[in-house]
């Protein structure tokens, strides 16, 4: 069948254009993060990346991962069950509400926390009569990246979820199924690509999170500062292979992430074709 | 979407509490807090605070930045769509893959390795140079670092639209008569530009607070390269948290009805999209 632009002439322009776009755009970009880092040979990187300073880094980026990955799936199964299978009053106002942290600067995340829990703040002036300290810690970190993170699983979830409807479930609530089985033998399976999906992409957020973490970290050295952090700092620091040995790594994070997600992607679209 | 039956189902009391109890612990909580800080500023104060000369200065770049990025974006975001849903080539899913790099790559990531090859002594840098080009430490740098971080958006948006799209229409098309480029416009283009549109003003809310990447290219010098995020920032390293606060209202009033905008202009695109249908 003819199609609009199927010419050899376009079709090969078109994608010519396309590659050298993105090689430029993206590529080397991306490939720039590995030659810095290796500019001075295997010796200073291997250095750079097994310091006590980058260790620490990558334990307190793995911790605000750990912590916030799972708060937020669990957030956004229930979130994405609430506006997909009801309808009730400020159902819209809810689904705005939640992507108030996609849209606003990270800085303001930050500084929302920092206004809420720091010495000034009503409920921070309060937990510090008790000696509990949030900003300037990890704690901190952990919160704002929960907040940056929190619409990602809801935003793959309740697309789906809309789409796919509820019958399914109503047939086997007149079956007689319990909630949890519901969810565990018709939700789950049917949402469980998509789930993944948002996972990662928090995930790869959690870890790679600046601009809020910046603002409650107080750059402690060795206590509050996360691989971003470090990426900065160094930098800041012309310590030029240093920042780009952390970038390195976050940079084979991020590939590592869209390797997962092209696969997920192909493992879908071949289940959408059998079925 | 049934309405009546839906309560058959069971959770909602539980997941509207969960529901309820995480968005006013991480979302409501912290608001409060904003309101606090500001209600300690008279009107003439907070006007004073939004209103300071250099921060004025960075609305605009960060305006003008934001605009280039996003237009550039729309473009971009549009040949990459097209490419990835019309035609098949070797290397194809490895271009696709990529289009999702600036999400999974880590913000001050790309802004060290964008500012170091635009530098003027870096690999691209140095290329400009002798054209007379700076790219670090102007505007264009802020808004290369803006377009880099933005791109999925069109592209994503477009993608599954024009992938829908059947192809009968194009036939039709083509078997009038029409050129191509016509047959764009009046088949093609009717359909995407919702989607288009919608990609852009995503794109545009998105560099409009970017921090991460843009602050290591842009120099941050005053009244010419510094944007409100960074601002923000700066007023919050001097303890003025007030001031601080004052911007973020604005920011967040702008960024709340950007959004409110997208999400309404997408509602009525999807509606007639697929309202004829159930």
């Amino acid at each position: 069948m003819k199609r609009i632009g199927d010419g050899t002439g376009t079709r090969l322009g078109l994608i010519t254009l396309a590659v050298i776009l993105t090689t430029l755009f993206l590529v080397i970009p991306l490939a720039g993060i590995f030659y810095q880092a290796f500019a001075e040979g295997l010796a200073p990187f291997w250095q750079n990346l097994t310091s006590n300073f980058t260790r620490e880094a990558i334990g307190l980026t793995l911790l605000i991962a750990l912590m916030t990955v799972p708060v937020n799936l669990i957030f956004g199964i229930f979130l994405a069950w609430l506006v997909t299978r009801f309808t009730f009053p400020g159902r819209r106002i809810l689904q705005t509400l939640i992507d108030i942290p996609f849209a606003v600067s990270p800085v303001v995340a930050g500084l929302l926390y920092l206004l809420l829990y720091g010495r000034t703040g009503w409920l921070g002036s309060i937990l510090s009569e008790q000696d509990v300290q949030l900003m300037f810690a990890w704690p901190g970190m952990v919160l704002v990246t929960i907040f940056v993170t929190c619409p990602f699983v809801a935003r793959e979830l309740i697309p789906l979820m809309q789409a796919q409807g509820s019958a399914e479930e109503e047939a086997g609530v007149t079956l007689g199924a319990s909630g949890w089985m519901l969810f565990r033998r018709i939700t789950l399976p049917n949402i469980r690509w998509a789930l993944v999906y948002g996972v990662i992409l928090t995930n790869a957020r959690a870890i790679g999170e600046f601009g809020a973490v910046s603002v409650v970290s107080g750059s402690i050295r060795g206590e509050t500062i996360n691989l971003p952090l470090q990426v900065e700092l160094l930098y800041q620091d012309y310590n030029t292979v240093g920042a780009f040995t952390s970038a390195a790594l976050l940079a084979a994070l991020a590939i590592v992430t869209l390797m997962i997600k092209a696969l997920l992607e192909w493992h879908t679209h071949r289940r959408e074709k059998t079925a | 979407m049934s309405t009546r039956s839906a309560r058959v189902l069971p959770g909602f009391s539980l997941s509207l509490g969960v529901t309820l109890l995480f968005v006013s612990l991480i979302l409501l909580l912290p608001m409060t807090s904003l309101i606090g800080q500001l209600s300690t500023l008279s009107w003439s104060q907070y006007w004073a605070a939004i209103t300071d000369p250099r921060l004025i200065a960075s609305y605009k770049v960060t305006l003008l930045a934001a605009l280039a990025a996003s237009l550039f974006n729309a473009l971009f975001g549009l040949l990459m769509a097209w490419v990835l849903a019309r035609y098949t080539f070797p290397g194809k899913r490895i271009l696709d893959a990529l289009m999702d790099l600036p999400f999974a790559l880590p913000t001050a990531v790309a802004g060290i390795t964008l500012a170091t090859l635009y530098s003027r002594n870096g690999a691209v840098g140095s290329l400009l140079d002798p054209l007379g080009i700076e790219v670090a430490y102007t505007w264009l740098g802020i808004a290369l670092a803006m377009a880099f971080t933005s791109v999925p958006f069109v592209v994503r948006t477009v993608q599954p639209v024009l992938e829908d799209l059947p192809a009968q229409a194009d036939e039709a098309a083509l078997t009038l008569g029409a050129s191509n480029l016509y047959a764009f416009r009046r088949v093609i283009l009717p359909h995407i530009w919702p989607a288009v549109v919608t990609g852009t003003g995503l794109s545009f809310a998105r560099s409009l607070g970017e921090f991460g990447a843009v602050i290591f290219i842009a120099g941050n010098m005053p009244y010419r390269t510094e944007v409100v995020s960074l601002m923000m920032a700066t007023r919050l390293e001097e303890y003025d948290y007030a001031g601080a606060a004052a911007i973020a209202s604005l920011v967040m009033l702008v960024s709340l009805l950007l959004l409110l905008a997208i999400n309404l202009w997408q509602g009525r695109f999807y509606r007639r999209l697929h309202g004829g249908r159930h």
